[in-house]
């Protein structure tokens, strides 16, 4: 049994050390909505925040997490209001939609860091997750739009 | 693709009239807006005894409840181009509804499902509001006629006196009932022969931009795909497929791997090695640890300069079969004043869809639940069917949201293992490729050696245009068999929009000895690439303006001309400012008509793509923000496809493994898009595919402006862009 903290809260996990925290995510707790893409942290699908920081998590094995906090796509907000969930809401960003909990986990990540980003900022953090279906003009219109919500109080 | 059967109104009749029997018992539901997930449809399937609520089926698309909440069914697969909005829209128009008053569930197999334009319950070729407009804005007209009936009954009026606003009927008294009060009585009405649908003036869904149904899901996580798919008591299998393409095991040594943590069974199937274990990784460890013996098949010497050699082989031998014939075209090239030949070369491309191929399968001895992202219900059922050893009806098919189709999911190459594997073990499995799998084991899509020649007159008008294409045919393995010529390979070279006055068009079929499959906008990339690289060699060789060329090829193209000329001043055609060069195509597919200029630098031999501009008329649109963003989805996908798009083989093996080797563009290499939808009251078109050929057309024009020189194979990636 190997403990970690998972959207704030402790869960005991019976899976092999060297196991990715994606798949213990998604087989051992249920939690589908990080996704599977690549497994070389080449596409971004299954980003998470570990202790605040947008990370892969299909290259991070469960034993190197275990004293830190993650926070997934479910733990992001319990109810859609966060800001960048919002503004994907309002733009309606997703097409197939299988790469964009990565895309919402790294924005907000970085939003947390950058809270007004350029569109210069938006390239270097999102570089990182790949769209097939070409969602980037609604998704750098989207940060965009929660670095709005952000600044004016209408979201978190 | 062949059409099997017809969709007439009167079959819609007959479809309406077996499923609206009266009261149903039906499935419980999540909240507002909610998809039903997997685990939940296939419980309600198979235990109709337990449900909790009355709902009435009034057809084959619509189920309304006592409560008021209204199911509609959708029978296309939702992969991102919006059908879970869209055709929803079509019928929540005509049963004046809200869109976010309704759920959405995934359509069962079903003969009321068939898309008659591809020829069984398909989606793709990007048909599916073409098919859904009449029918789906009939099937709400209908049952608003038949609840507004049933509420006439009840008050003992004339029906005339009555209509239906937002989710009830309205009689002259201003007396309202809801459609949840309504529906089974509604259910029991004769089904109404001629019903009105709403002139355009009146819609109010139609036309608008709506917010997609599909996105809260797609927010927080909780949109299920095939590979979120979780039943009780499930396990989870990694396939090792033949790393030779067409291979097949010979000999396997799983010992090592069956004593290894979570291992439940390895078996061989017929599409390779199955791990069957507790959790995928174990599964994947395992695989990673079998020792088995490929008898690699007959592609062992395979690779790209002998697909080159054989298709250009086979062009050599002969025109092939005519695919269409205007005139004497042969005749007018001998007679033109000036004639231009040239070969294009289209290489292997690859799907890559961001969700990696995976199906779930639960084999009991009566039957089998399939969960499966998929394009093709029916044949997904007859093949999990073979697989299990069970007639078709008793695969029972649960679509879940795709991951990116863009057609690998018109395939079912992932689907037997799953079968064979939850038969062998007796509980649901899931199998999941890896992207190297996927990578590796995708029905790319086929190569094309296309020659072309073009004849002008004294004058430089084109008087002769002759396009021989030598392909493997995608149609022949899929929908066998094909007669002759493959639609799906030559298309868009028949369907070429210029005026000339002798036209030929040919097709050699050559296959490779791999599995090719249909790839997003199938036929009309390679052949659309060629066709306007061509017209601007052919314009050149005038020493005519491109736009100019075109448009004195157009003449009885109205719609053409348009989408040319708004294209041209939205992009500031010939004004490109200093160190940049423009190019563009045109092109008619999918009953849409797009035009696309690209404006592109170089700079030290490295392209940069600056801006690219699209006007698209695609006829009445339903949702034009979903339109607008099928637009971009096309350009980003065509440009990815221009730049680096090339599956390479070496001795039978795919050489691309993943994303860093197959490349994907990336935000940061986006350029500008100027997407410009012009309105129209025309049929409404595909939009899901139709702007990705324009792309490299219009990129390799630009280039030739910018250097001379000219590229006719693709990809652009490496070739040299220096001045010629």
């Amino acid at each position: 049994m190997i403990t970690i903290t998972v959207n704030n809260q402790v869960v005991n996990v019976d899976a092999e050390s060297d196991t990715p925290l994606l798949w213990v995510l998604r087989d051992h707790l249920g939690m589908t909505g990080t996704k599977f893409g690549c497994g070389m942290a080449l596409c971004g699908a299954c980003t998470v925040h570990v202790d605040g920081a947008a990370t892969r998590s299909c290259v991070l094995p469960l034993g190197a997490v275990k004293a830190k906090s993650i926070t997934t796509i479910e733990g992001l907000s319990s109810d859609r209001s966060h800001a960048v969930q919002k503004a994907w809401l309002e733009i309606d960003v997703p097409q197939c939609g299988y790469c964009q909990s990565g895309q919402i986990m790294s924005a907000a990540a970085l939003l947390k860091t950058n809270p007004k980003p350029s569109d210069a900022d938006i390239d270097a953090a999102m570089s990182g997750n790949i769209c097939r279906c070409g969602t980037y003009p609604r998704i750098r219109k989207a940060i965009h739009r929660a670095a709005e919500l952000l600044e004016t109080g209408a979201a978190k | 693709m062949r059409a099997v059967s017809d969709f007439s109104r009167r079959d819609f009749l007959n479809a309406t009239a077996t499923l609206s029997g009266g009261l149903i018992l039906a499935m419980t539901l999540p909240g507002r807006g909610g998809k039903l997930n997997a685990a939940e449809a296939g419980a309600a399937s198979g235990a109709a005894g337990t449900a909790h609520r009355s709902v009435s089926q009034l057809n084959a698309w619509l189920k309304i409840a006592r409560d008021n909440s209204i199911t509609v069914i959708v029978d296309r697969s939702e992969m991102g181009q919006g059908v879970y909005t869209a055709l929803p829209m079509l019928l929540a128009e005509e049963l004046d509804i809200s869109l976010d008053a309704i759920q959405i569930v995934a359509a069962p197999v079903g003969d009321a499902y068939i898309n008659p334009g591809n020829g069984g319950q398909v989606t793709g070729t990007s048909n599916s509001v073409q098919d859904a407009w009449d029918k789906l804005r009939m099937a709400g007209a209908t049952a608003r006629t038949m609840l507004i009936s049933a509420a006439a009954k009840r008050w003992q009026v004339d029906p005339a006196s009555c209509h239906a606003e937002r989710g009830t009927v309205v009689n002259a008294h201003g007396k309202t009932l809801t459609y949840g009060e309504l529906a089974d009585s509604a259910a029991k009405q004769p089904i109404p022969k001629d019903v009105k649908l709403k002139p355009k003036i009146d819609f109010q869904l139609i036309g608008k931009s709506q917010l997609r149904t599909d996105t809260p899901g797609k927010v927080d996580g909780s949109a299920e795909f095939g590979l979120d798919v979780k039943l009780p008591g499930m396990l989870y299998a990694a396939l090792a497929q033949s790393p030779v393409l067409g291979g097949k095991v010979q000999a396997l040594d799983s010992g090592a791997a069956e004593k290894m943590p979570g291992v439940h069974k390895v078996m061989t199937t017929q599409s390779g090695v199955v791990v069957v274990a507790d959790h995928f990784w174990q599964a994947l460890k395992a695989r990673n640890a079998l020792d088995v013996t490929w008898d690699p098949g007959p592609n062992v010497r395979l690779d790209n300069a002998a697909i080159h050699a054989m298709l250009k082989k086979t062009a050599a031998a002969g025109d092939g079969l005519s695919a269409r014939a205007d005139g004497d075209a042969a005749a007018a090239l001998k007679s033109a004043k000036q004639r231009l030949s040239a070969a294009y070369y289209l290489p292997l491309l690859a799907h890559a869809t961001m969700e990696p191929m995976n199906c779930t399968a639960d084999v009991k001895a009566d039957g089998c639940d399939l969960y499966v992202g998929t394009q093709v219900q029916q044949v997904a059922q007859t093949t999990a069917a073979t697989a299990a050893g069970l007639a078709p009806a008793q695969v029972r098919v649960y679509t879940t949201l795709i991951g990116g189709g863009f057609g690998r999911r018109l395939d079912i190459d992932f689907i037997p293992a799953a079968v064979e594997a939850s038969k062998a073990v007796g509980r649901p499995v899931k199998v999941i490729w890896t992207r190297e799998d996927d990578m590796t084991h995708d029905t790319y899509r086929p190569p094309a050696y296309e020659e072309v020649s073009g004849g002008l007159d004294a004058a430089g008008k084109l008087i002769a245009w002759k396009l021989h294409i030598t392909s493997p045919s995608i149609t022949e393995r899929m929908f066998p068999p094909v007669k002759g010529v493959d639609d799906s390979v030559i298309e868009a070279a028949v369907n070429n929009l210029y005026d000339v006055p002798n036209l030929a068009v040919s097709y050699s079929r050559q296959e490779i000895g791999i599995d090719v499959g249909y790839l997003r906008s199938v036929s009309h990339a390679p052949n659309c690439f060629v066709i306007e690289s061509f017209m601007d060699e052919l314009a050149a060789a005038a020493g005519k303006n491109p736009f100019d060329f075109r448009m004195q090829h157009l003449a009885k193209k109205p719609r053409q001309r348009r989408v040319l000329q708004l294209a041209a001043e939205r992009a500031g055609w010939g004004k490109a400012p200093s160190g940049r060069y423009q190019g563009m195509a045109l092109m008619e597919g999918y009953t849409t008509h797009l035009a696309q200029v690209a404006e592109i630098s170089i700079v030290g031999g490295e392209l940069k793509v600056h801006k690219i501009v699209c006007v698209v008329d695609c006829g009445q649109m339903v949702n034009p923000r979903i339109v607008e963003s099928q637009i971009e989805s096309g350009i980003v996908f065509g440009l990815t496809a221009a730049l680096w798009g090339d599956v390479t083989i070496v001795g039978g093996r795919v050489q691309q493994t993943n994303f860093n080797n197959y490349r994907l563009l990336r935000n940061n290499e986006l350029p500008e898009l100027y997407v410009h939808l012009v309105d129209s009251d025309e049929a409404p078109g595909g939009i899901g595919e139709a702007a990705v050929p324009l792309v490299a057309p219009a990129l390799c024009n630009a280039i030739f402006t910018a250097t001379g020189k000219r590229l006719r194979a693709l990809p652009i990636g490496t070739q040299k862009l220096q001045k010629a």
